[in-house]
């Protein structure tokens, strides 16, 4: 065959300078504010949950029993009040009594008494409270039955409090919000792969494959969704990264459909039967006019798979059924949140926060993308 | 028309079968029995224990067994909870997960329905972007992140609503479920509705009835709205069936004795004839307001016609 029409001449491709199908898209992209903060707020959001753990102080699974349940707050901990507390506490599992104690600058003194000989290795239970540090014993009666010991306050911060074992709740939340986007990005991929390949197939065999396919489908679809995820769960057990392979593998179905459909039309369009016509192989069909067209709706389908994946992982975590303590993601977190809403309301807020806020980005970036793919909007 | 709906009900017969199949063997096929889990149950007790709901027996006959008593309409005993049959359980939890979800499909359909519609006749102007955003949040807000706060705001902090429990029906006890299963539906209803308006004030009819110089109430509301009014149709089916048959999360938040919460509970306790029952009626649920919706479409749009 010979090329009908003739290549621009050089002159004329300067002139007019084109822009591609995707260059437009993106352009539209770029203009539709609420999709571009999304996406800012999105990179921001991966990349404070990715490094984030990395700068706060505390890990996440330390317990601090000192802390258990403690507010939010920019100011550090133990406060000026608590500290007798806390000494108290330590001294106590001394077994011994506070005779005096008092504090300069951050250190603090005490003297202890026992009728018995104050043991030089009761400082281990002071290291050991969350509130001091650095202990160290600085005068022994010469009885032995009188000590003076001091040490200093560690100030620590808790800037969303901590929860009901005492565990820092902002690196819980962003390890959390680490283990819930990767979940999503996971699972959403899978799901996209099995459904445009599961869709394509049905949809350029056609005919009673394609019946027998979408109708398996459909089958699928009548099954109660819960149902199934329990089932996948009871199948593979708690571990958590085949289980969302798993779910993955559950949320293909409306993908296929998608894709399928969007086969079977673009195969029925002009420029393909013209492709056709001119003799363009099945492949060159294939690359040149479906995959370009299919893209668009896989595309803004997986930006919405993605938090539907997201929702679905805190849905199971938040039944008890998704990732396991001592791990952590924003379902579990939201679900001792709801659990404790009495008395640490911050336990909710925050990782809910988190969650929702996420969604939203994820949501605006769907509809921003469908808005500057579908060509029907031009 | 009634032959219509007899010929749909006839064909409910093989996917209910298929149905029920498919989930008998999936959950015989899963590791771990009904009673695996209790502890200290000697091998002899719970020998005797599968014998007695027959357990012991090759699977095609514990399944044609089950076929058999789900057509006399006995769904069988529960595992995990022995003094109960299903039947027995669904009568109990059924009727309550159904007045709620029953309440907030009404709620949400007529909202929702409301709301879109203010948007479609504000297109681009303030209450069109007030809406979208009520929606976009609606949609987006899980439940289980709506349910806590309703309990947090109303319940503990303003002291409006019970925290939690069915309290023998009590109106107060029922608001805060019956908000969250509505809320999403709702922002769902509000954005087919505004999208379907709009396309529909935009048709001819429409354009005629204006310039006979219809008044803008009627023509909204006899003309235009009927128009739009069939995506909601189409998703109100699939979704009086998922909010009938009760939901595990409202249910567990605010402890409502309802259906929803047996489905995981069973599942996870291989309480195989609770489990089969669940999806048995979230099936016939299904089916049936999917039929309630084909013939909605009938009376809606007249150009629909079965025959």
């Amino acid at each position: 065959m010979t090329d009908v029409t003739a290549a621009p001449t050089p002159a004329a491709a300067k002139a007019v300078v084109g822009r591609s199908l995707w260059g437009d898209a993106w352009a539209r992209l770029k203009a539709n504010k609420a999709a571009m903060i999304s996406l800012y707020y999105l990179v921001f959001m991966a990349v404070i949950c990715v490094v984030g753990p990395y700068f706060v102080p505390h890990l996440y699974t330390t317990i601090y029993p000192d802390y258990v349940r403690t507010a939010p707050s920019f100011s550090p901990y133990p406060r000026a009040e608590t500290i007798e507390t806390s000494l108290g506490d330590a001294v106590k599992r001394m077994r011994v009594d506070i005779k005096e104690w008092h504090q300069e600058g951050d250190r603090v003194f005490v003297t202890v008494t026992s009728s018995k000989k104050v043991d030089e290795r009761n400082v281990r239970y002071l290291e050991r409270s969350d509130a001091f540090d650095n202990v160290t014993i600085d005068s022994t009666s010469p009885d032995g039955l009188e000590m003076v010991m001091s040490a200093s306050v560690k100030q620590q911060y808790f800037l969303f409090g901590t929860d009901n074992v005492g565990r820092d709740l902002l690196s819980r939340t962003l390890m959390a919000g680490r283990i819930s986007l990767a979940i999503g990005l996971l699972a959403g991929i899978v799901a996209v792969v099995i459904g445009v390949i599961y869709g394509a197939t049905a949809g350029f065999i056609g005919g009673k494959t394609d019946e027998i396919m979408m109708r398996i489908v459909d089958v699928l679809y009548s099954l109660p969704f819960i149902f199934f995820v329990i089932m996948l769960v009871v199948f593979f057990g708690r571990n958590f990264i085949l289980m969302f392979l798993a779910v993955g593998a559950v949320l293909w179905l409306d993908m296929a459909r998608i894709v399928r459909g969007q086969a079977l039309s673009i195969r029925r369009q002009e420029y393909v039967q013209a492709a056709e016509a001119m003799g363009v192989s099945t492949r060159g069909i294939v690359r040149r006019h479906v995959i370009p067209n299919l893209l668009g709706p896989v595309v803004i389908y997986m930006t919405l798979l993605v938090p539907q994946v997201i929702l679905l992982e805190s849905f199971l975590s938040f039944l008890g059924l998704g990732v396991q303590e001592p791990m952590t993601s924003w379902g579990v977190l939201i679900s001792a949140g709801a659990k404790n809403i009495g008395t640490a309301n911050w336990l909710l807020l925050f990782p809910a926060f988190f969650l929702v806020s996420t969604l939203f980005a994820l949501n605006f970036i769907g509809d921003g993308l469908r808005d500057a793919l579908d060509p029907k909007d031009r | 028309m009634l032959l219509y709906v007899l010929r749909r009900l006839l064909t409910a017969i093989p996917t209910l079968f298929v149905i029920v199949t498919l989930a008998f063997f999936l959950m015989r096929v899963a590791p771990g029995g009904p009673f695996n889990q209790e502890r200290g149950l000697s091998p002899e007790i719970r020998a005797n224990l599968e014998a007695q709901f027959g357990l012991g027996d090759p699977l095609w006959l514990q399944y044609v067994n089950y076929l058999n008593n789900l057509l006399h309409g006995n769904f069988g005993p529960s595992y995990n909870l022995p003094d109960f049959t299903v039947t027995e359980l669904f009568a109990a939890g059924l009727p309550i997960s159904a007045q709620l979800g029953a309440s907030a499909l009404i709620l949400a359909l007529l909202l929702g329905s409301m709301l879109g519609i203010i948007a479609a006749l504000n297109q681009n102007k303030v209450g069109d972007y007030t809406v979208i955003a009520i929606a976009t949040a609606g949609s987006t807000i899980p439940t289980f992140v709506i349910a806590p706060v309703i309990q947090l705001v109303f319940g503990l902090t303003w002291h409006l609503l019970p925290i939690g429990g069915w309290g023998d029906g009590a109106l107060l006890n029922k608001i805060g479920p019956i908000l969250t299963l509505a809320l999403p539906q709702m922002a769902i209803v509000a954005r087919l509705m505004r999208g379907s308006m709009i396309e529909s004030l935009r048709s001819h009819h429409i354009r005629t009835a204006r310039a006979m110089g219809l008044s803008d109430w009627s023509v909204v509301v006899k003309h235009a709205l009927r128009g739009a009014v069939l995506p909601i149709v189409s998703f109100a089916g699939p979704a009086a069936a998922a909010l009938l048959t009760g939901s595990v999360i409202v249910e567990t938040i605010f402890s409502i004795p309802g259906v929803g919460r047996y489905f995981v509970e069973a599942a996870l306790n291989r309480d195989y004839t609770l489990v089969m029952g669940t999806v048995v009626v979230i099936a016939i649920f299904t089916i049936l307001f999917n039929l309630i919706v084909d013939i909605m479409y009938a009376v809606v749009d007249p150009r629909v016609r079965y025959d």
